[in-house]
């Protein structure tokens, strides 16, 4: 099983480096870390406006490309949130609580490096992970009927809406919100439109990345327009030899690095709790453990390296449920599954085995990409320094432009590039109504294939709802959605939330600014 | 205790009480129009039956917010946070929406050049520090990247200069 695995690597590597794969790796890997870096540009609005670039390649170069633009635009967001204090991605929030104080003592270049170090750690592992667990997960996914689909995909989609951020029922109806958007158009069986008020442009459904740039850009730009302060490049002058830790803070980094690591792949396997939790779990673990927990926020290294090895590990670690069972664990890893929808592959536990190049291809380009970015970020930090001080009002204009014409390149259709303004319409009004939307993306990508899979198992049962309860392994995951709704009913009425927001409450004062997309985070 | 007029003016001003709202109509409008589907039985479901219990499922959602809204009335100063942010920017929500909508027509009509300038101008225009100058400069960069990048590298099939829209 382990020899297989290693085989399967190798191979994977042969795919990775083949001269085309490993440019657009590479491509991907410097485009994300360089819009990732912009202030505003999390990983979500970076991968949606980069999408449509990957429409003319072949799929494994396309997904390639777009896993290093995600993990390109995560290092990104972690040199803003140190050198800025702009958490750009929910993850880094908590970065920002030591990095920011190390950057004002004139450290912030130490920081960097060491960050770069421990998400290299962290990624490390997450990807370890993935390659020996996800042939087990397959190998039992295999054996599961539409019924134990149905139940996995419920606890999925209730995971990924109650654990993120926010009210939790407000999480529960915009995935419901996304389930439905995601029936609109043709249903698949009966060939009858549904909700297409005539217009025939809707007869195969809202495009992905009309959802995506709507929600994620045209609302963000609404959200920022007018409100970004300008930035003081007071802090961001690093250069590489500023980025050199001392011996004694490496050392001091070291365990929190492993510890971190531990703390995100644990994170990663509960369905549900993604990079944000992680990072925030593994910051208060690490002010717990410390000696001087009072000097957490006013610049200790171990509160920086600690949640983004846990991000970064946990991060790789979604990949699993997302590759191996077609089940995507928050709204960054549905972005990457409707890329491969996109490219006509079809999510599920056959994907491992029938493509077997675009997995083990990913999986090797993970490492790849990882080290092109350590070896990227430490020559490169000055340019990306400058980058942070582009003004908001070139920024959004030009990503507007990516917009529409990503939208419109996505099916040369004109209609979906209105459609993109209804639902940035929309998004808006929903962020201004304290919803997140990213759960909404979430709901979308797997709303045909849970209705397909919920239908196929009644036919299968003779229309009796028993059989989701009734069938062994489904009645675990139903359970589990049980007690993950009780949890939080339960939370509810004792009047706290789950215990890990509260731990950054002290810090508020020293909080960053909230900026644009922490409002819809990527879980 | 207040009186009540104030409590009912504390709910209408409450965010989550539209929130619930919106839902709330939504749910309704879905599952009034899913219900104009064939159903089906649930052995041989038919396309109204999934988005019909969906709307149901979110006039629920809907009415739970709405109601918590209501139950949470005393703490109402910490969930005082108006619809409206507190600079409305409708000129740069204008300019912003108004990208895509300019972006069609000039794009459909007089090709991929002038879809992106005229699409890239009035986005600029929304920034309340943008001069003509910076703006023209802003857009004229990025028309020439655009271009370049979609029409001769990624081959997006998008005349570059057409008159109304003839091929």
């Amino acid at each position: 099983m382990i020899g297989q695995s290693l085989t399967d690597l190798m191979y994977g590597f042969g795919v990775a480096l083949e001269p085309h794969n490993l440019m657009f790796c590479f491509l991907g890997v410097i485009v994300g870390n360089m819009v990732g870096v912009l202030p505003g540009m999390g990983p979500l609005a970076t991968i949606s406006i980069l999408l449509p670039l990957t429409f003319g390649m072949k799929p494994v170069a396309a997904i390639l490309m777009l896993g290093g633009v995600m993990y390109g635009a995560q290092y990104g967001g972690a040199i803003c949130s140190i050198l800025l204090n702009l958490p750009c991605h929910p993850p880094h929030a908590v970065t920002c609580l030591d990095g920011f104080p190390m950057t004002k003592q004139g450290r912030g270049g130490v920081a960097l490096g060491l960050t770069v170090f421990a998400s290299f750690v962290g990624a490390s592992w997450g990807i370890t992970e993935m390659i020996f667990l996800s042939p087990l997960l397959v190998r039992a996914a295999l054996q599961f009927g539409p019924a134990e689909v149905c139940s996995l995909m419920l606890l999925g989609l209730l995971a990924g809406s109650t654990l993120a951020r926010g009210s939790p029922i407000k999480g529960v109806s915009m995935t419901v919100l996304g389930l439905f958007l995601g029936s609109i158009g043709t249903d698949l069986e009966t060939g009858s439109e549904r909700y297409t008020f005539g217009m025939t442009e809707l007869d195969d459904g809202i495009e992905l990345i009309a959802l995506a740039l709507g929600l994620f850009g045209i609302a963000e730009f609404m959200t920022s327009i007018n409100q970004v302060a300008p930035i003081t490049g007071k802090y961001t002058n690093v250069s590489l030899k500023d980025m050199r830790p001392t011996m004694a803070e490496f050392k001091r980094s070291i365990f929190p690095m492993f510890r971190g690591t531990i703390i995100g792949s644990l994170c990663s396997l509960i369905p549900g709790t993604g990079p944000t939790i992680a990072s925030f779990v593994a910051y208060a673990t690490e002010k717990k453990i410390s000696k001087t927990p009072e000097k957490f926020g006013t610049g200790m290294i171990e509160g920086v390296v600690c949640p983004e090895a846990a991000t970064h590990s946990s991060v790789q670690g979604d990949f699993i449920p997302t590759m191996s069972l077609g089940i995507p664990g928050d709204a960054v890893m549905a972005l990457l599954l409707g890329a491969l929808m996109i490219q006509g592959i079809v999510p599920g536990p056959q994907l491992i085995s029938q493509h077997a190049d675009i997995f083990w291809g990913l999986v090797a380009s993970f490492w790849i990409g990882n080290i092109l970015l350590v070896l990227l970020n430490v020559p490169l930090i000055g340019i990306w320094v400058k980058m942070l001080a582009i003004p908001y009002r070139y920024l959004y204009p030009s990503a507007m432009f990516f917009v529409c014409i990503g939208v419109y390149a996505a099916n040369n259709d004109f209609f979906q590039v209105g459609e993109v303004v209804a639902i940035g319409t929309f998004g808006y009004i929903l962020l201004r109504l304290g919803f997140h939307p990213a759960p909404i993306l979430l709901g979308f990508v797997l709303g045909p294939r849970f209705e397909e899979n919920f239908r196929r198992a009644l036919l299968i049962s003779r229309g009796d709802l028993g059989v989701f309860v009734e069938r062994p392994i489904s009645a675990v995951f139903v359970g589990m959605c049980v007690i993950l709704i009780g949890s939080q009913i339960y939370f509810r009425l004792k009047g706290s939330k789950p215990p890990i927001e509260p731990s950054l409450h002290p810090h508020e004062t020293n909080a960053a600014p909230i900026t644009a997309e922490m409002r819809t985070p990527a879980e | 205790m207040r009186p009540s007029t104030s409590h009912l003016r504390d709910l209408v001003g409450k965010r989550d009480f539209y929130a619930g709202g919106l839902m709330l109509l939504l749910g309704l409008g879905i599952a009034l129009k899913g219900a104009t589907y064939r159903p089906g039985t649930l052995m041989h479901m038919g396309p109204g039956f999934f988005p019909t219990a969906l709307g149901v499922l979110l006039v629920i959602l809907g009415i739970t917010i709405a109601a918590t809204a209501l139950a949470s009335s005393a703490e109402s100063a910490e969930h005082g946070e108006s619809i409206l942010p507190e600079h409305p920017q409708w000129w740069g929500w204008f300019c912003i929406l108004m990208s895509p909508v300019l972006f069609i027509f000039f794009g459909r009509y007089f090709g991929m050049a002038p879809g992106t300038f005229a699409c890239v101008t009035i986005a600029a225009c929304g920034d309340k520090q943008a001069t003509w100058k910076s703006t023209i400069i802003l857009a004229t960069v990025v028309t020439v990247f655009g271009v370049g990048l979609f029409s001769y590298f990624l081959q997006v099939p998008m005349p570059i200069f057409t008159w109304w829209g003839s091929q």
